[in-house]
This record gives structure tokens, C-alpha cells and sequence, in this order.
């Protein structure tokens, strides 16, 4: 029933014209990319801090075992898709400008209210 | 010294029978996102009011021998203020965050959400959808607070994607303000005709734009022997509010997929109380004095009409007018400018009403206390846009 492309589909733009607030839109776009991944690193200490507080609270592991930890195949694969998720996440601008280009009535603000100003 | 505060996990919210679920790093997102707008508007905006007080406003006067005289004229001179620009631009970007993380957290569970959202829905009479409703411009216009899909799109059959996300990414541009069911609006006006009309008992209820009932559901509950009906072009929407219902225990609501500027199905004169919540300004010049006349038309003499909606223009500051306004033309909201600077009065007497009757109150919800835990005395948590204290315009007829 769902056949649809999830990750494109989670970061596509919402219809209407995407105001830009720098002198340039390149840096904005920059801005986009480091605050996705400032989320990301955020998301990622919570994660590290609840692993050291179980794994202390266990005694299950040590530093050593961690380091010398290699994944097998399955492992690898699933990070793939993981990392693949993980970039179309924090490079969601570039995907909007893209569909933006591409789209041919994608209205302004200002025309937006003039339709809907009319009486 | 000032010590900081923790927000709520996003975690806390109500997790009603349809409610996407979330892993710890979905959760963290959340989270992050939510701290990200409270910084932006607590730190970072007050910044704002000072480029604009030391910069902005005399190079203004310097230019053009006078001050502005409307927030039309603060937003083009302030367009080219770094602060503005850097803070406009955060905004605008952690919106989109919000919106890509909560639809990414939907996509993946979404066939199981359907599948639950159809169990709760399977033969309904409580839910009446209608292929022959199509969506107005006011709703199609535009991805309404660049949400993608609006309230309305369908990516396949009997799709909830937009709905659910909407639902469950409230929370990150408020706080925790709206309470764990995002119902605070709804329970704020429930609360208030308790307090001061307490004799008032409706039995039958029209709530007009109900989106997933958020604030339906509170109407419905504060009076269950009365008969509700809700409202709204959006399929997805009506879908996931009416299961959503149904999961909170909530039967006497009847979703009905209508447009307001047409309830013809229903009779003259045929409830006793009419409501909406944050609805006008997302409509148009066109479609507001149409569906005020409906209202006229289906509200019993000696009814209540009451509308949940952000303070007029009229009697602001220009400053303020100019940062409310940013959602006008930076997050999708066309319409919400003009919707502020009517004459509310006047649109009522153009529609039938008595517009002089016309009242404003200030609604108030008690606070959440699964979110909050018993507050301290003298907290605050005003904040432009999304204050705990809700604004009303209404009129018995
Ligand atoms: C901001 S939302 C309202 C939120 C909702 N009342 C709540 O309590 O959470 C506006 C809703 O109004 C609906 N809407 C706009 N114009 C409409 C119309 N002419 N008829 C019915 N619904 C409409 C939209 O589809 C959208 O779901």
C-alpha cells in the first residue's frame, strides 16, 4: 500500500516560496546543514550517556572492547541505511532547493494573500 | 544569578491510542528542537528588539525624517539587519527541522498507524467522509506553517502521515504550554463557561476547522450528554481525530469532512454552541464573512459562538504588530496579517450578527501538571505567539 520513498518524502519542502534572510544563500544553507547537525551530535551524546550509564550500572563492558569492536555484515549494511537517513537529514536544504527549482506555481507570500484578500 | 530551568521531555505528552511512537533518538530530536525555539525566543530575540531600538530605528528616522507608522514599514527596513536575518533564518530553518523529524518518525511506523487507525475507525457512523469536498484556496494555497502536505494531502490510500505529525510535533513550538493532550485552548473555554456561565449547558456543539480535535475533544468531554460535530476539509486529519477520539473514550463527536462556507445539510437555528480554535486566521476575505453568515444561520437565538484566536492588531505596538507578524510572510501563513487588522465587529455586522455584542475574554487553562508539576508562584511563560493565556472574540446571539 505504501509506495512511497520515506526518506525523500520526511524532508520534502512545504509548498510556498522559501524566504532567504542572508546577505547570501549559500551561507544560509550552511546555517541549515550545522544546526541539523548540531541536533544530530545532540541526539548522539544523549545516546553515548545513556550507553556509559547502563554499562556502568552493569559492569557489562570495558573501554578496551569497545575500541577493538568490528561489525559484521549485517551490522555494516544496517548502518548504511543508517548513514544514508542520517545525510538526507542534515543536507534536507539542498533537497528543498532542489524540488523548489523544480517546481513551477510555487506561490509568494504576497500573492498568496492577494488571492485571498479579493472580494 | 540566574539559574537555568529544565524544559518538559517531549516524552510526557499523552500517548492516546493513535499516537506515533517515538525511540530515544526521536525523542532526543524533539527535545532538541524544542530547547532550539525556546533559545530562540528567550535569547536570541530580545536581540532582535535592540538592532531594531539601536540601529534599525534611527538609521529609519535618520533616512526619512520620521518614525514608522506600521509594521509593513519595520519588517522591509529591518530585512537588512544581520540579527534579523540570522534570526530569521534560524527560525524558518528549525521549523523545517520540526517538520522533516516528526514526518521521518511518522513514515516509518505509518502502515502500523493506519492499521490502528482503522481499527478504531472500521464502519463508523461517527465518521463521515466525503469525496466530494474539495480543498478551498485558503487551505491549498500555501503548505499552511510550512508543513508539508498542509492538514489535507493523501500520500496514499487512507493516509494519516500529516495528521500524525502535526499531533505529535506541537509540542516542540510550544513547550509543553498546550498541555499533554494539546488540548489547553479547548479546556481553557470549558473552564471558563464552568466558572462564569455556569448554567450554560449545550446539547449540540458544531466546532468548525477541528484539524485532529485537539480542542473538540475537551468541548465533547466537558459536556457528554451533548451532541458534537466537527468539522474540516482535511480527510487525514478527520481520520486520525476520530480515532483519536475513540481512544480517549470520546463517542459523542461526529467527524464530518465539510466545508464551512456550505453546511447546508444542517438546519436553521440547529446548535446552541459554536466554536473554533485558531481557525480565522488561516482563512481569507473571501471565506470569512461566508462562514460567520453560517454560523448566524445554524446558532440558536440565546447561543454561544466563541473563537480561540491570537490578539488583533488594534491597540498594539508597532514593534510587536512587526514580530507577529513574521509567520505572515516567513512561515506560510498569508493570511494571517490581514485576518489581525479586521475590524472584527464590522466583519459580524456584515455577516447578520449584532457586532456590538461582540466580546473579548482572556481564557485560561489550568496548567498541565503531568507536564509541569505544580507551578511556582509568579512563573511566566508569555511568549509572542504562544502564550499560556488564550485570547476569544465571541457573541451570544
Ligand atoms: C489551524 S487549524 C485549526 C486547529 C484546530 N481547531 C484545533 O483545535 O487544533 C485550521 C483548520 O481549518 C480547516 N479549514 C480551513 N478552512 C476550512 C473550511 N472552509 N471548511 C472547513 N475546514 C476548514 C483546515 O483544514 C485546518 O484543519
Amino acid at each position: 500500500m505504501t509506495d512511497i520513498n520515506k526518506i525523500d518524502l520526511a524532508g520534502t519542502k512545504a509548498k510556498g516560496n522559501r524566504p532567504y534572510f542572508l546577505n547570501d544563500k549559500q551561507t544560509e544553507q550552511v546555517m541549515s546543514i550545522t544546526m541539523a547537525v548540531a541536533m544530530e551530535l545532540s541526539v548522539a551524546k544523549e545516546r553515548i550517556a545513556t550507553l556509559e550509564c547502563l554499562l556502568e550500572e552493569k559492569g557489562i563492558l570495558t573501554r578496551a572492547e569497545v575500541e577493538n569492536y568490528k561489525p559484521d555484515a549485517a551490522e555494516v549494511a544496517a548502518r548504511s541505511i543508517t548513514t544514508q537517513e542520517y545525510l538526507a537529514r542534515i543536507l534536507r536544504i539542498l533537497q528543498q532547493d532542489k524540488e523548489e527549482q523544480l517546481s513551477e506555481d510555487d506561490p509568494s507570500m504576497e500573492f498568496a494573500q492577494q488571492e485571498l484578500t479579493k472580494v | 544569578m540566574s539559574t537555568a530551568k529544565s524544559l518538559p521531555t517531549w516524552d510526557v505528552l499523552s500517548k492516546h491510542g493513535v499516537f506515533p511512537e517515538a525511540n530515544n533518538e526521536e525523542i532526543s530530536r524533539l527535545n532538541f528542537l524544542t530547547h532550539l525555539n525556546v533559545h530562540l525566543s528567550a535569547n536570541i530575540l530580545p536581540g532582535v528588539k535592540t538592532a531594531y531600538e539601536k540601529t534599525v530605528l534611527p538609521a529609519y528616522i535618520k533616512e526619512t525624517g520620521k518614525e514608522p507608522t506600521t509594521r509593513h514599514e519595520i519588517r522591509k527596513a529591518m530585512l537588512d539587519n544581520p540579527y534579523f536575518q540570522m534570526w530569521s533564518g534560524l527560525r524558518r530553518n528549525t521549523m523545517e527541522m520540526r517538520q522533516q523529524a516528526g514526518r521521518s518518525q511518522v513514515l516509518r511506523q505509518i502502515e502500523n498507524l493506519v492499521e490502528r487507525v482503522e481499527a478504531y475507525n472500521k464502519d463508523a457512523s461517527t465518521l463521515q467522509l466525503n469525496d466530494a469536498i474539495t480543498i478551498p484556496p485558503n487551505v491549498g494555497m500555501v503548505d499552511i506553517h510550512c508543513q508539508p502536505g498542509c492538514y489535507y494531502e493523501e500520500y496514499f490510500e487512507n493516509d494519516v502521515t500529516v495528521a500524525a505529525s502535526y499531533d505529535l510535533g506541537l509540542f516542540v513550538t510550544t513547550a509543553g504550554l498546550l498541555g499533554a493532550l494539546s488540548d489547553g485552548g479547548g479546556k481553557a473555554i470549558t473552564h471558563w463557561l464552568s466558572k462564569d456561565h455556569p448554567d450554560f449547558k449545550p446539547k449540540r456543539i458544531l466546532d468548525i476547522g477541528c484539524t485532529v480535535g485537539h480542542n473538540a475533544v475537551p468541548l465533547a468531554q466537558a459536556f457528554p450528554d451533548a451532541e458534537v460535530i466537527a468539522i474540516d476539509v482535511a480527510r487525514p486529519s478527520l481520520r486520525y481525530a476520530h480515532a483519536r477520539a475513540k481512544s480517549l473514550g470520546v463517542n459523542n463527536i461526529t467527524f464530518v469532512q465539510a466545508n464551512a462556507e456550505d453546511l447546508s445539510q444542517y438546519e436553521d437555528e440547529s446548535f446552541d454552541f459554536i466554536t473554533t480554535s485558531m481557525f480565522w486566521h488561516e482563512t481569507s476575505h473571501e471565506s470569512m464573512p461566508k462562514i460567520f453568515k453560517t454560523i448566524n444561520r445554524l446558532l440558536k437565538k440565546g447561543g454561544l459562538t466563541i473563537n480561540l484566536e491570537q490578539p488583533q492588531y488594534t491597540n498594539m505596538g508597532l514593534y510587536e504588530q512587526f514580530i507577529r507578524d513574521w509567520d505572515t510572510y516567513f512561515n506560510n501563513e498569508p493570511y494571517w496579517g490581514p485576518m489581525h487588522e479586521l475590524d472584527l465587529k464590522k466583519v459580524l455586522n456584515e455577516s447578520g450578527f449584532n457586532g456590538e455584542s461582540m466580546f473579548e475574554v482572556g481564557v485560561v487553562s489550568l496548567i498541565d501538571e503531568k507536564i509541569f508539576g505544580k507551578r511556582e508562584a509568579g512563573d511566566s511563560g508569555e511568549d509572542y505567539g504562544r502564550a499560556p493565556v488564550w485570547n476569544a472574540f465571541g457573541l451570544w446571539k
